[in-house]
């Protein structure tokens, strides 16, 4: 019943806190190499979806499925489905204890069980592909932003993760850094990793994605590819949206 | 020339008797101490309710009892219900629930410091609970809980003088026997001071010589 050309599928999330309904049947699917921008109002839910996919956040209702497994109602086997899940936080949320590399390197090691010497290699490429390797031995403190980043997902992506996503990851960031972040994402999406991005980079979301979903109220109000967005008349909200956005960026 | 005679060969072998019952008692109960006090801090603040309820329970009933008090029902008060100790054993026993309950109080804050997102990305990466707390929540909270620690092992030094109350001849119980026997209070309370001030100074530089070990660079304060 589960297409096989899907990698992820989200069917009818649901999340509500207190009385607010954050997320009202969600539901969509994601192709392997593909890559969706969540962009929409703050408050709307896009933050709290990606976390209900890999459960740090427990929907209510819905299904989530990867490479055909449920990855709802799993138990204990969430913690293998959230391995193939990379996530990347808004405000990293590196490990303040460890070195760059040392928070690359420490779920190889305790999660997958891998060798320290194998870890360490591993590790180091991941910072490579980064541009972080030469501030492998730093701390998060001594980082900026944008350096803290970039070791984030390289953290995520050293345990080789089916689907990436990512929580404003820019949002933290100034322009300068958030340029030097959005590289490493546009590089990842050449390269063919599948990601689920919410951002408020409108230009990078209309250069990135294959399609954007628009999302108000907690739900998904209209999507498409960043062409029809942009320029069918159907589209009324998103162009709004987006186009407040340029107003802003004129006036800057 | 009286007092040299008696300081060399009466009160020094006596107190270094005695202090080598101080150290044992200290060192038998501190690694159980701090074993233990990290177990409620986080039975405190990741457990269910009822290990919560239990290490609360547990902290309150320590904290509320004088700790004279806690060494004579563990030595005097146990043997009624079958239970007997031999004095070394009631006191460590006394000791480690003390050291426990204050150390736990001590991590237990610094584990409520720890920000929640280490917790969130720890478990993003596939990590369990206990696997996140081991590796990324302790030792992060661990490092913010030296100074506390320390302060708890100085005093536990310091209250292993206690112990004599249960006959157990320790440093302090020597200089007691010593001076009342001589009539020799001044020296002998002075030296059995010097010697608890060495002991305490020594826990002073160390405590400082590991905090800067496992500091992190720029970050807490640094």
């Amino acid at each position: 019943m589960h297409d096989d050309d899907y990698i992820l599928k989200v069917e009818g999330i649901s999340k509500s806190y207190g009385q607010i309904k954050v997320l009202d049947s969600v539901s969509f699917n994601v192709r392997k190499g593909e890559t969706k921008v969540f962009i929409g109002p703050s408050g709307t839910g896009k933050s709290t979806l990606l976390r209900c996919i890999n459960q740090l956040t427990e929907p209510e209702e819905g299904r989530v499925w990867l490479n055909g497994e449920e990855v709802t109602h799993s138990g204990s086997r969430i913690n293998a489905f959230r391995q193939k899940m990379g996530m990347v936080f808004q405000n990293f949320y590196l490990f303040d204890h460890l070195t760059a590399v040392r928070n690359v390197e420490i779920a190889l090691i305790k999660v997958r069980g891998m060798n320290p010497k194998a870890a360490r290699e591993k590790a180091l490429a991941e910072l490579r592909q980064v541009g972080m390797e030469d501030w492998a031995n730093h701390y998060p403190a001594e980082l900026s932003g944008g350096q803290a980043q970039r070791v984030s997902i390289a953290r995520a992506l050293a345990m080789d993760p089916d689907v990436m996503l990512f929580d404003e990851p820019t949002s933290a960031l100034d322009p300068e850094l958030t340029r030097e972040v959005l590289e490493v994402i546009k590089k990842l999406a050449r390269d063919g990793m599948t990601m689920l991005v919410v951002t408020h980079e409108m230009g990078f979301a209309t250069s990135v994605a294959n399609e954007i979903l628009f999302m108000e109220g907690g739900r998904i109000a209209e999507q498409g590819s960043p062409e029809e967005l942009l320029n069918d008349p159907r589209f009324s909200r998103t162009k709004q949206f987006i186009g407040q956005f340029r107003e802003y960026d004129r006036g800057a | 020339m009286e007092t040299m005679l008696f300081i060399s060969d009466i009160l020094l072998p006596a107190l270094l008797e005695g202090l080598v019952i101080t150290l044992q008692l200290i060192v038998a109960a501190a690694p159980f101490g701090f074993l233990l006090g990290i177990g409620i801090a986080v039975g405190r603040t990741y457990g269910g309710r009822a290990t919560e309820f239990a290490c609360k329970a547990f902290v309150t009933f320590i904290k509320g009892c004088p700790l004279l008090l806690l060494l004579f029902m563990l030595y005097f008060g146990l043997p009624s219900v079958g239970i007997s100790f031999s004095p070394f054993v009631a006191a460590v026993i006394g000791f480690i629930c003390c050291n426990a309950a204050y150390n736990s109080e001590y991590i237990r804050g610094a584990l409520l410091s720890v920000k929640e997102g280490q917790m969130i990305a720890a478990q993003a990466l596939g990590m369990t609970r206990t696997q996140a707390i081991r590796f990324i929540i302790l030792p992060q909270a661990l490092r913010r809980a030296i100074p506390g620690i320390t302060n708890e092992f100085i005093y536990l030094i310091k209250y292993s003088s206690l112990a004599y109350m249960l006959t157990v001849i320790e440093l302090a119980g020597a200089g007691k026997i010593v001076a009342t026997k001589y009539f020799t209070y001044t020296e002998t309370f002075l030296f059995v001071g010097l010697l608890y001030l060495g002991l305490v100074t020594i826990t002073t530089v160390t405590a400082d010589a590991i905090e800067k070990k496992y500091a992190v660079p720029g970050a807490m304060g640094r």
